[in-house]
């Protein structure tokens, strides 16, 4: 049954592995808004075989599991030269899948740009990436910025799976942790409300700024 | 090892059980959000609340962990599952949080003259749901639940990690038994996107068919 000394001892460690899971989040999250970002823009070129490949490529990493990209990161990569560390190897994976869907998120906003903007531009004569900086971004980003929190969180909730190509965060410690105590119970719920804590209180915030940002439109 | 003859040993070990956690965990998923969707608009308070907390829970703690936590923290409480009921429970647990949300919004989302116009025709409450609001949220939902589904498959592959003999862990298996590293993870990529292709295909068909005809 449930120890609380035990709980208590533990807490420490798994505290302590918090620092690889929220790194791991926020660089991969970073890696997914950079990369997604290209990915969209690249997803609208003229040149058909472009907007080609990256479909596909797209299409490739949102239909296959995480999980298995992580493996083929950390274990095929290294046949090829290319051997990472388990926190780089996650983070790769995690930002490339997560890409994926932000260049979607990124896309649909993109879209949503009346056609009269563009125009607006080339009518003032701005450059390609005046247009984009100066025009077209600054109303994209505003109306997805909760899609785009939703994503971070479920990004963060998605770092377990890191454990799988040997990266200590903190399920991967309290794994640990009960398998030298045959007790997993404490460390597991410990883990779980972590998550609960930091990710409810997150997806709360990012439903108010929503229904902000509604009311301001 | 040939790689046809590497995929063929991934599809005849693994394939059984992948598909039959994902159906399984759909089905569960399905009767978890339909069942939570609507207590999650139940006029009694106490329901509401019970509901809510199911939703937030499942959603709030990563699925992985629950997985671990059931295959491993539960059996210290007296309840012990196989990796195959605690794969199933788990994913469908996970992704029925999801659907409650997705049955609940699309819900919202017929507009309320509908409701008024059961109401004017004396129609019973059972009535204006089976026959006047399920029909069209159903048509809002079906988008989103073709997502959730391709995301439960892809999630399906975590099933490894509790020795569930799926198309992941067949792949970990020849890995260490061939050092065909490349071959075995490319494959197993390939496998998984021949399966969710169609899947995606088939909900995008459906989405048009039930929509025929309307705005």
């Amino acid at each position: 049954m449930w120890n609380w000394k035990y709980a208590f001892s533990i807490l420490p460690k798994i505290l302590s592995a918090l620092k690889i899971t929220i790194g791991a989040t926020f660089v991969a999250f970073l890696l997914a808004l950079v990369l997604g970002l290209i990915l969209s823009v690249l997803v609208r070129s003229k040149v058909k075989i472009v907007s080609l490949v990256v479909r596909g490529f797209s299409q490739f990493i949102k239909t296959t599991p995480l999980l298995v990209q992580l493996y083929f990161i950390f274990y095929v990569f290294p046949k090829i030269g290319i051997s990472l560390k388990p926190f780089t190897a996650g983070v790769l994976g995690l930002g490339v899948h997560y890409s994926t869907y932000l260049s979607e998120v990124f896309r649909s906003g993109i879209e949503s740009v009346p056609a009269g903007q563009w125009e607006v531009a080339k009518a003032l004569n701005f450059s390609r990436s005046q247009t984009w900086m100066k025009i077209i971004l600054p109303q994209v980003i505003p109306p997805i910025i909760p899609v785009i929190g939703n994503y971070l969180i479920t990004m963060f909730k998605e770092t377990p799976q890191l454990s799988a190509i040997t990266l200590v965060e903190i399920l991967q410690t309290a794994k640990i942790l009960g398998a030298s105590s045959f007790r997993y119970l404490e460390g597991f719920t410990i883990v779980g409300i972590i998550f609960l804590l930091l990710s409810y209180p997150s997806s709360q915030l990012i439903k108010k700024l929503e229904s902000r940002l509604r009311t301001e439109n | 090892m040939s790689t046809f003859k590497i995929f063929v040993s991934l599809i005849k070990v693994g394939l059984k059980v992948t598909l039959e956690v994902t159906f399984f965990a759909v089905i569960l998923a399905l009767l978890l959000g339909f069942v939570f969707g609507l207590a999650r608009m139940s006029k009694f308070k106490v329901i509401r609340f019970i509901a809510g907390v199911y939703i937030e829970v499942f959603r709030g703690t990563s699925l992985l962990v629950q997985l671990f936590w059931i295959y491993f923290a539960l059996p210290i409480l007296g309840i012990r599952l196989s990796a195959l009921t605690t794969g199933i429970l788990a994913i469908g647990l996970n992704y029925g949080a999801y659907c409650s949300e997705i049955v609940r919004t699309a819900i919202q989302n017929v507009p309320t003259g509908q409701t008024e116009a059961g109401i004017a025709l004396n129609m019973t409450k059972t009535q204006r749901m089976t026959k006047i609001i399920i029909p069209q949220a159903f048509v809002m939902m079906l988008p989103n639940l073709g997502n959730q589904l391709i995301e439960l498959l892809k999630s399906t592959s975590l099933v490894s990690m509790i020795t569930l003999t799926d198309l992941t862990y067949q792949a970990n298996i020849l890995n260490s038994a061939t050092f065909e590293t490349t071959k075995v993870y490319t494959m197993l990529l390939v496998i998984y996107f021949i399966i969710a292709l169609p899947l995606s295909k088939g909900m995008k068909l459906l989405e048009a068919k039930v929509s025929e005809g309307r705005a």
